[in-house]
């Protein structure tokens, strides 16, 4: 059962031949259930964990080279207003500045106590940077072997070609444009087009598998002095060392976006059965609209 | 902006990492200790994986002067306290002796000037600091492996230790001092120099005078400054904490090449 195919045998639960049916499908193999929510749960920790690591030098820099003192495009700080004594947050993006006391630079404990710190305590990992380092190393190894493991599933059993490949009809522009104003509306689909993702469905999770985590991993790698001995290329992939610690921290955030939409969109289009078909494999299509 | 050091966090002197490098938050050590095995996983992963990696010893990427960065920010000890260091300080290291000891059939204690007239190496490379800054230099330096084949390493040692000047923590059996270790595998690495000179003039103070270790392919916390005595070894557990290195003690990683 490990292996077999989704899609092949919808199962049909017994009705009258002439109403409309609810068909329950097998929609999520064993292997794509298992490594989806491993990675569910790596990436909570590599959040948490990389945030953590992001409090002790809150700065994004471009090139090889970055310290306090050289410029920053995006930084987070904690300053003292010398009025009130009060810290007070300032993120500073390009060279503008916000307050964000309260959210960002400084948080507020239980006790509304001020806090120092660019990500507030209750969004990451407790502790320090050498266990949040711990966590972050052995978190990225799990979700680059829970990875391998899924892309080897993905090519061998044609799940991404079966799956995640746009069919040649769903690029024309037009079927592209049903495909968005139908996100916009925020229905749920229905008949033969529940069995199958669609076009900004497989997009999403085609960048998400192919480009976006790739990325992560590769820049994550560039940040370490033993790695890029040996790989030396991977400065100039992508721009120096601290370019790669920023883009980092950019392609963590659009995760998290992704991360977001993909709940919303789990929600709204069925938490219960969308829920269901990920743990147990089972999907229910609901019959057509009648028209 | 608010950037938290080691050094400023070491104040209080308590033990625990995890309580020492976060200001408020701990968690309990029963929860950390509960992953350890699997935390431990991977670091025994990225060790392995990366010497594979690395089995060819290759360099790391070199720089031109133009590629320096304008500044170098001193991390941890940026002058050892008490009187010793002082003098040295005062006399511009004039009576220093290094010390090469242990598992050596020869054991040595050299001079500065002794140290300068040996083979040097120069070498402009990026140091990378855990905490995610990184800054282009430029050393000068005696390879270690020239200073362990003067020594004649005997065939059971397997790691170096690095005694240091600067004692970050006071305790009465002064084991408070920073000290790091490495294995031969980086040690005999031809980038892996003892540093006397940087950016074209003597190492600064702040930097580690008069000697500091340049490790290339590990983080900052691995280039330990003010060495004084180098102890070849075959383990170890000897040594103050018995993990290699006075943050290692605290629960760093004793392996740091990401």
């Amino acid at each position: 059962m490990a292996l077999s195919e989704p899609n092949v045998e919808p199962k049909v639960t017994a009705q009258s031949a002439a109403a409309p049916q609810r068909e329950v499908m097998y929609r999520h193999t064993v292997a794509v259930r298992l490594t989806h929510w491993i990675n569910a749960l790596v990436l909570v920790l590599l959040l948490i964990s990389g945030l953590r690591l992001f409090n002790y030098h809150p700065a994004l820099y471009w090139g090889n080279y970055g310290y306090q003192g050289v410029p920053s495009f995006f930084s987070i700080m904690a300053l003292e207003d010398i009025e009130t004594d009060e810290p007070v947050g300032v993120t500073s993006i390009m060279g503008h500045n916000f307050i964000t006391t309260g959210v960002l630079g400084v948080a507020y404990d239980a006790q509304g106590e001020p806090v120092t710190g660019a990500f507030p305590a209750w969004l990451i990992l407790p502790g320090g940077l050498a266990l949040a380092r711990d966590v972050h190393f052995a978190a990225a190894w799990l979700l680059v072997l829970n990875g391998l493991i899924y892309l080897l599933f993905g090519l061998f059993t044609g799940h991404f070609r079966r799956d995640l490949l746009p069919a040649g009809g769903e690029l024309h522009l037009r079927h592209m444009l049903a495909d968005i104003w139908h996100h916009m509306r925020l229905r749920r689909a229905r008949g033969a087009a529940a069995r199958r993702y669609n076009l900004l469905q497989k997009l999403a999770y085609a960048i998400v598998v192919f480009g976006l985590l790739p990325v992560m991993v590769l820049t994550g790698l560039t940040m370490s002095p033993a790695v890029t001995a040996a790989m030396p290329f991977l400065f100039d992939m992508f721009g120096g060392r601290q370019s790669a610690r920023t883009i980092h921290f950019l392609v963590a955030n659009l995760l998290v976006l992704f991360v977001i939409v993909h709940i919303i969109q789990v929600v709204v289009t069925g938490a219960f059965n969308n829920m269901r078909s990920m743990i147990t494999g089972r999907y229910t299509i609901l019959p057509e609209d009648k028209k | 902006m608010n950037l938290i050091t080691r050094r400023s966090l070491i104040v209080g002197g308590s033990a625990a990492a995890a309580t020492l490098a976060s200001g408020c938050d701990q968690i309990s050590d029963v929860n950390v200790e509960s992953l350890r095995p699997i935390l431990d996983f991977g670091q025994f992963l990225s060790l392995h994986a990366q010497r594979l990696l690395l089995a060819g010893q290759p360099l790391v990427r070199e720089y031109e002067e133009a590629d320096m960065s304008p500044d170098f920010p001193p991390n941890g000890t940026e002058r050892p306290n008490g009187m010793a260091y002082f003098r040295h300080m005062i006399s511009n290291f004039a009576d220093f002796r290094l010390i090469i000891d242990g598992m050596v059939k020869m054991p040595l204690s050299l001079t500065l000037d002794e140290i300068k007239a040996m083979p040097l190496r120069t070498q402009i490379t990026m140091h990378n600091c855990d905490e995610g800054w990184s800054a282009i230099g430029q050393w000068t330096g005696v390879p270690l492996a020239h200073l362990l084949k003067t020594a004649q390493l005997m065939p059971e040692a397997r790691y170096i230790v690095f005694h240091c000047m600067d004692e970050m923590v006071r305790t009465p059996d002064n084991s408070g001092f920073y000290y790091e270790s490495i294995d031969l595998f980086d040690a005999m690495h031809p980038q892996t120099i003892l540093a006397y000179g940087m950016n074209g003039k003597a190492l600064p103070v702040a930097h580690g005078a008069p000697l500091r270790l340049r490790v290339e392919r590990q983080v900052g916390y691995k280039h330990a400054k003010y060495v004084t005595r180098i102890e070849a070894t075959d383990r170890l557990t000897h040594i103050a904490g018995g993990r290699g290195g006075f943050w290692e003690d605290r629960g760093y990683q004793w392996y740091a090449g990401l």
